[in-house]
């Protein structure tokens, strides 16, 4: 069993767990995950790493609320356990002093772009952060972020905030900029990882994404993570999670994500609700 | 000897009853049941007790087979398990999975008569029995050695691996990737043909006997090799079959296509047929195709019937070809399984939204035998032709698992990325590391991967003892 050290809510329906796995935290990297299990009868999810402490064993992940198995996780309290945490899976992202690197982060991807920024700063890059939300009220951790890196971007598409928008506005801000990009390094929802690349493919900047795809075992075994990329498919857990954006078969991958879409409500549905209200 | 001799043969080989298929396709219940003491007294007196027995030298872990069929034979359960669990720690298992047919039933005496001893039920009978019993009998574990050694992976030869060395007086810590440990047996093998509560049995007796077990822990990514060669005397690397294979043929990827390790562990590890009560969603289609034809074919092919859809097998040879256990296509046959042979995919079409639709086929000949001594099969021009279908499960194989080779200099692989290991101790090119079962010799039975941990073990308990 994992214990958990901390859980809440950070900003409205995005979670933060931190949990003990000591094992995990001793050989983690940035843009490695892990797979959890928030129950006996749970499914396996595999989630970023966004921050760690080896020495005090612990592991930090930043979750969205957004099926039923998520919506366990968020519920989960401090001094409770979780059956399986289970890493660090995939492997680390590229880390070396490439000049300067554009980092994008949304959702999630705010929290686990925030470890490969601080490897990358002390690789000696320069470091701009640009962070994706729909409203200002969404960021989280924008003082940590700012403090590892050399600039700090918002985009909101309602405009509270930075940039009114979504990614579309990059090409701008990389003008903005006056000086070459060399890398772009994108975390967050598979649309966000697609845009991005979309966007960056005209400039030729290499750009790098987190895959998120359906994963089980995480370790090769099933194969339904598997994506196509160039002209191979590849599994996302044992070849990835990394990969270059602009050769990802984006519809293929939005296509399969979408397979579980039905089921991930029907537990909603079912007598979990009983469950819970015997509970309290 | 002589009362034997003058003994008439009795070619009546007891049958085991089994739910009806009319039922069974209906259930994950196990579909065998077990003879019961009485049968499995009549069916062990029909073994001639031979006096150099085919059968064990046909067993790859050399149980004294005539022994506890003797012991059954004469009523005394609890002996015949004491000469089972000599050599084989996981009877319950192997009784039912093992391919007896082609082992130590193929060399029995009376195979030539059409109707061996039915080995492989009476050991699962005298499993059975053991299981029954409020009183487990424990072996004696001679005092500790001192000696640490690390199992990699808790599927049949890391479990093997694990009882030896135990009872050898060595400490033993299982690493296990996933959350569940049996590996195959827990992922892969589905609960109507090997129930998960017997493998738990097995993996509770290891242990009481000492062995500590440590789940969710991936060896090459939570810890390296080397790392585990600081802390331990020797590893033993039984990681399994990992990659499975596609035939890389279009519309591989659209929705409803799955492997067949993918579809097994939705279902096994993840118990997706008991949705939602488990969160692992699992589809309930209507026209299943199922690519393959081994033991795996079969159990996905039958797990997929149990979910209520027209399930077909297409296999590129004829029935005679097929790697399945012939009681296992039998059995699938009865459940109302549509075999298409000699056919072959070609290509998987998709609907508007990346769902399979229809998968094309090629017919298939015969003809001349190719390395595997199974007559080639040869595509028939012009014989395309499209099934409808709202799901395919691939189950053509696997390679070995590369995380731990990706992770451990010094480690030689061969051509399919499996571990090389000596055949006969199962040393690897590393210094203090052994390997064996599918790593080594990719996708093959839960028996030999037996066989491969027992002479690791072996190996690896003369170099213990050699400090």
């Amino acid at each position: 069993m994992f214990k958990v050290i901390e859980s809440r809510m950070i900003v409205p329906n995005i979670h933060l767990l931190m949990l003990e796995a000591p094992d995990v935290a001793r050989e983690v990297k940035p843009g490695q995950f892990v797979i959890l299990r928030a129950e006996e009868e749970g499914e396996r999810i595999p989630l970023s790493i966004s921050d760690w402490d080896a020495e005090k064993g612990t592991i930090t992940v930043i979750l969205l609320n957004a099926g039923s198995s998520t919506n366990i996780l968020a519920s989960l309290e401090s001094g409770m356990s979780i059956p399986t945490v289970v890493g660090p899976l995939g492997n680390p992202t590229e880390i070396e002093n490439f000049g300067t690197v554009l980092c994008i982060g949304g959702c999630y991807g705010i929290g686990s772009i925030f470890p490969i920024a601080r490897a990358l700063k002390e690789k000696g890059n320069k470091v701009i952060i640009i962070i994706e939300a729909r409203s200002s009220y969404l960021f989280y951790w924008e003082d940590r972020l700012r403090e590892i890196s050399d600039k700090l971007i918002h985009i909101t598409r309602d405009g509270t905030k930075g940039y009114r928008g979504h990614v579309r506005r990059i090409p701008e801000i990389i003008n903005s900029l006056k000086e070459p990009v060399n890398r772009v390094i994108i975390n967050g929802c598979t649309l966000l990882l697609k845009r991005g690349s979309d966007v960056t493919r005209p400039l030729g900047i290499e750009t790098v994404v987190s895959l998120n795809p359906i994963m089980i075992d995480g370790t090769g075994m099933c194969g339904v993570c598997r994506v196509t990329v160039g002209e191979t498919t590849k599994f996302a857990c044992v070849d990835g999670p990394d990969f270059d954006g602009h050769q990802v078969d984006w519809a293929e991958l939005l296509q399969r994500r979408k397979t579980y879409m039905r089921e991930e409500v029907i537990p909603f549905m079912t007598s979990r609700c009983e469950e819970h209200a015997g509970k309290s | 000897m002589s009362e034997k001799k003058r003994k008439k043969l009795d070619l009546n080989r007891r049958e085991m009853p089994k739910q009806p298929p009319e039922v069974r396709r209906y259930n994950f219940d196990e579909v065998a049941l077990g003879y019961s003491a009485e049968t499995a007294v009549e069916e062990a007196k029909r073994c001639l007790q031979c006096n150099k027995p085919k059968c064990v030298l046909k067993c790859p872990v050399e149980i004294d087979i005539p022994g506890f069929i003797q012991c059954i034979a004469e009523r005394d359960f609890a002996a015949g398990v004491r000469i089972l669990k000599e050599k084989n720690c996981l009877p319950a298992i192997c009784g039912r999975v093992c391919p007896q047919e082609e082992q130590c039933e193929e060399a029995c005496i009376l195979a030539k008569k059409d109707a061996p001893s039915a080995i492989g039920r009476l050991e699962r009978f005298l499993a059975d029995w053991e299981a029954e019993q409020s009183e487990l009998e424990m072996p004696e574990i001679p005092p500790l050695t001192g000696r640490k050694v690390a199992v990699i992976g808790g599927g049949p030869a890391g479990l093997t691996v694990a009882g030896d060395l135990i009872k050898l007086g060595h400490k033993v810590t299982i690493f296990e990737a996933l959350h569940k440990m049996g590996g195959v047996l827990i992922y892969g093998i589905p609960e109507f043909r090997l129930p998960k509560a017997i493998v738990s049995r097995e993996v509770d007796y290891l242990r009481k006997l000492g062995v500590e077990i440590i789940t969710d822990f991936v060896v090459g990514k939570t810890r390296t090799i080397d790392s585990l060669l600081d802390e331990f005397d020797a590893v033993f690397i039984g990681s399994g079959a990992g990659l499975p294979w596609f035939m890389d043929i279009p519309g591989e990827n659209l929705n409803g296509v799955y492997s067949a390790n993918e579809y097994l562990t939705r279902m096994n590890l993840m118990k997706g047929y008991l949705f939602p009560q488990y969160h692992t969603p699992i589809k309930n289609h209507k026209s299943v195709a199922v690519i393959g034809g081994g033991n795996v074919a079969m159990d996905s092919a039958r797990t997929a019937m149990r979910l209520g859809a027209e399930t077909r097998i297409i296999y590129r040879r004829s029935r005679q070809e097929l790697p399945a256990r012939l009681e296992e296509v039998e059995n699938a046959e009865e459940e109302g399984i549509i075999f298409y042979f000699l056919t072959l995919p070609i290509r998987y079409i998709g609907d508007k939204n990346g769902w399979i639709k229809e998968i094309e086929c090629l017919r298939m000949e015969l003809g001349e035998p190719d390395d595997s001594g199974r007559r080639r099969p040869i595509p028939i021009e012009g014989s395309e032709f499209t099934l409808p279908m709202d799901a395919a499960i691939c189950a053509i194989g696997n390679s070995p698992n590369p995380l731990i080779a990706a992770a451990t200099p010094g480690l030689e692989t061969g051509k399919w990325g499996n571990v090389v290991a000596d055949e006969e101790t199962g040393k690897t090119s590393k210094e203090r590391v052994w390997a064996g079962g599918d790593v080594v010799t990719g996708a093959a039975t839960v028996i030999l991967a037996m066989g491969a941990g027992r002479k690791a073990a072996r190996s690896i308990h003369e170099y213990l003892t050699s400090l």
